[in-house]
């Protein structure tokens, strides 16, 4: 700040960092992580402000949340939506209040009650990444796999009752089907853009002729917010444009239906949680400073507040991700 | 950091069960999903959307200020951070969502199939 040129001399009007004139109040550090939440929180709402954009682009074909995250650890087969990332709500938040707890006990120079809360902020944080972790793989390998016919629309499967029916309940099992191409059985270069799906598009066709209580679903919601299911006609003639077999999600599809929809959850999610990992770290290197008495040399614990104001952060995006996401 | 010192731990633990309670309802709501309010509209939204977009607010009222503390600062800062980001959010959300129900509109009444 020295080097900025002022062209007369009102040194005393010149904030150059120091403690004795403080603008908004503010110390230098803290006012600093509040430019950077500033300009993090309108990334964040850039991304979620282009979720928005694309779903009320498709507002008649985006999926359901409530049909997509539906798992709970050793709840094997039970729909159960929302909890789990009720769940992961509750850990962040309960992680917040230990961090608050921490700088409040900073205020007061209380250095292993500061400790004590820190490590308990980063545990919850890193519970908190690894519920994200197994969210992903969730989503990743999908439950029951649909269809993508050559105009790039998504058919799913279910019974009589409206009920899912997943691929490998009825796909049959072809002969003549080609394995996919691997680096182990020829040269390191050639090998298949993506792993082959379980079952080819043939397979499935069969398999849908040989079950006649099976219909399909389009991605297209009724006006009471459901997926519209076709008639057995309809189906068949829907199936018979049907291109490739989807299971689970990528980049570039989903089972789940709109391909926008798995890229912005990946995106999003990935970004926040991208955040609260760099959060555990910021964190485990304020811990051990306090471990070691920096701030007890100090006599002020503000860094811990500043990590604090980023910590708190990570969970108010969290907030609007898991309304934006999950309950809208 | 420069104001009073003593312990706010009360206050803490009291903005953590509303915090809860909020999420509570929150979930209640996304799993029963009531439809005298899902399938009532009220400019643009329906009013489930309505009840959650203002909890969110009230949630993230509370980490603002209770848990960042920014019922401590001075106005002149609290201020310059709500107020910016409260108005550059408005208004991205205005262009984005504006268009992005224009193009749905464009879409839904052109007469080339698109996805099929």
């Amino acid at each position: 700040m020295g080097a900025t040129v002022t062209t007369a001399n009102n040194n005393e009007k010149t904030w150059g960092g120091g403690e004795d004139i403080q603008p908004l109040g503010a110390s230098y550090g803290k006012m600093m992580m509040w430019f950077f939440i500033v300009s993090d929180a309108l990334t964040f709402s850039g991304f979620l402000a282009a979720y928005g954009f694309s779903r009320f682009k498709f507002i008649e074909t985006w999926p359901l949340a409530d049909e997509v995250f539906t798992h709970f650890p050793f709840m094997h087969g039970v729909s159960a939506p929302m909890y789990y990332v009720a769940l992961m709500t509750f850990i962040l938040i309960f992680s917040s209040v230990t961090m608050v707890l921490a700088v409040d006990a900073g205020h007061q120079l209380k250095k292993t009650k500061v400790a004590i809360y820190m490590f308990l902020t980063i545990i919850g944080g890193f519970i908190f990444v690894g519920s994200q972790a197994w969210e992903w793989k969730n989503f990743i390998k999908g439950e029951y796999g649909a269809v993508e016919t050559s105009g790039g629309s998504l058919l799913q499967f279910v019974d009589k009752d409206g009920k899912r029916v997943a691929l490998a309940d009825f796909a049959v099992k072809l002969p003549e089907q080609r394995e996919a191409l691997t680096r182990s059985h020829s040269a390191w270069f050639m090998e298949d853009a993506q792993s082959q799906p379980n079952y080819t598009v043939a397979e499935v066709q069969a398999g849908f002729k040989a079950h006649p209580e099976l219909l399909i679903r389009t991605e297209q919601l009724t006006s009471k917010k459901k997926k519209t299911v076709l008639t057995r006609e309809e189906s068949e003639s829907r199936l018979g444009t049907a291109k490739y077999v989807v299971e689970g999600a990528n980049l570039t599809r989903n089972e789940y239906g709109s391909k926008l929809f798995a890229d912005f959850f990946f995106f999003i999610t990935g970004f926040h949680g991208f955040h609260v990992f760099s959060g555990v770290i910021i964190n485990i290197i304020i811990f051990f400073n306090v471990l070691l008495g920096t701030y007890e040399k100090r006599r002020s614990y503000e860094m811990v507040e500043k990590v604090g104001l980023y910590w708190h952060f990570v969970d108010l995006v969290w907030v609007f991700v898991f309304t934006v996401f999950y309950l809208v | 950091m420069s104001h009073e010192h003593a312990s706010n731990t009360k206050r803490i633990w009291l903005v953590f069960g509303y915090l809860s309670l909020i999420t509570t309802v929150e979930v209640i709501l996304g799993i029963i999903k009531p439809e005298s309010l899902e399938f009532t509209h009220f400019i643009g939204l329906n009013l489930l959307n309505w009840i959650f977009y203002i909890l969110t607010l009230v949630k993230a009222y509370y980490i603002v200020w209770a848990f960042m503390h920014m019922e401590g600062e001075k106005s002149s800062l609290r201020w310059s951070v709500v107020s910016s980001v409260i108005f550059l959010v408005l208004y991205l959300l205005f262009i984005l969502l504006t268009e992005g129900h224009y193009i749905y509109g464009v879409f839904k009444d052109s007469t080339i199939k698109w996805n099929f």
